[in-house]
């Protein structure tokens, strides 16, 4: 896994997080406040939330007088995507292993 | 992706073997067979039973799987944690393999979905899962370009 996938899962290990992110894609750009109110936690946690959602790329921010604006960047889930493909594969290697392995059991 | 279903993003990948679901059953739970197809590892059929797959290590992946077994039915279903990275900070997956018996042999389908260690930490008074992110994932990646 390269180092933004790796983000990008841990990023979306949480579930407020993956709430916070899916509700930006949905609804596009919010403010803290209103992200805050919809989250259900205190804004400094929901900030916290939103620093790992930046590292992974997943939303960016810009600022407006006194309120920042965050919105959804869906094109950076492209790591997870890839990796699930990738465990496609890993599976279907292992199944046609099994498959070998059972043709030559008793 | 000829034997994987889109209906969910949640991994799924089907197969049909010309072998019976004991025979099956064998190749998944007997330790030296499980390493001839999977990985090395110190698994029993046991629920509860904490055990590891071993591969060779990788840039990003020390090739550590832990696992904890969460179902072992004979001969329909087996079902265990999946964790790469370790503790709590790693990711944390649940592979399910079900065998279902065919007229020639066993359907194996395997799902792998995934959950963050803080699964149960509600929102909104509900539980928002991997299940349901996978589920819309899809159309996430619609809005992609």
């Amino acid at each position: 896994m390269t180092a933004l996938a790796d983000h990008v899962f841990k990023a979306l290990s949480d579930p407020t997080r993956r709430a916070i992110f899916e509700g930006l894609t949905r609804d596009g750009e919010q403010t803290v406040h209103a992200l805050t109110r919809r989250a259900g936690v205190s804004q400094p946690a929901v900030s916290k939330h939103l620093t790992v959602l930046k590292r992974a790329k997943l939303v960016r921010h810009r600022r407006e007088g006194r309120e920042t604006h965050y919105s959804a960047l869906p094109e950076s889930l492209a790591p997870m995507v890839d990796w699930l493909d990738q465990y496609g594969a890993f599976w279907r290697d292992r199944f046609d292993r099994l498959e070998d392995l059972l043709k030559r059991m008793n | 992706m000829s034997d994987a279903t889109e209906s969910s993003r949640t991994l799924v990948i089907e197969r049909e073997f010309m072998h019976p679901p004991q025979k099956l059953w064998r190749a998944l739970t007997e330790s030296p067979l499980l390493a001839q197809w999977m990985m090395n590892n110190d698994f029993e059929p046991v629920v509860g039973h904490r055990f590891q797959f071993r591969a060779e290590p990788m840039p990003n992946w020390n090739g550590i799987v832990d696992c904890e077994v969460l179902v072992a039915e004979p001969f329909r279903s087996l079902s265990y944690n999946w964790g790469v990275g370790g503790g709590d900070s790693g990711l944390q997956w649940v592979v399910l393999l079900t065998l279902t018996p065919t007229e020639g042999g066993t359907l194996l389908r395997m799902e792998q979905s995934g959950f963050g260690p803080d699964q149960k930490a509600a929102y909104h008074g509900a539980n928002y899962g991997w299940q349901k992110f996978f589920g819309n994932l899809e159309q996430l990646i619609g809005k992609i370009e």
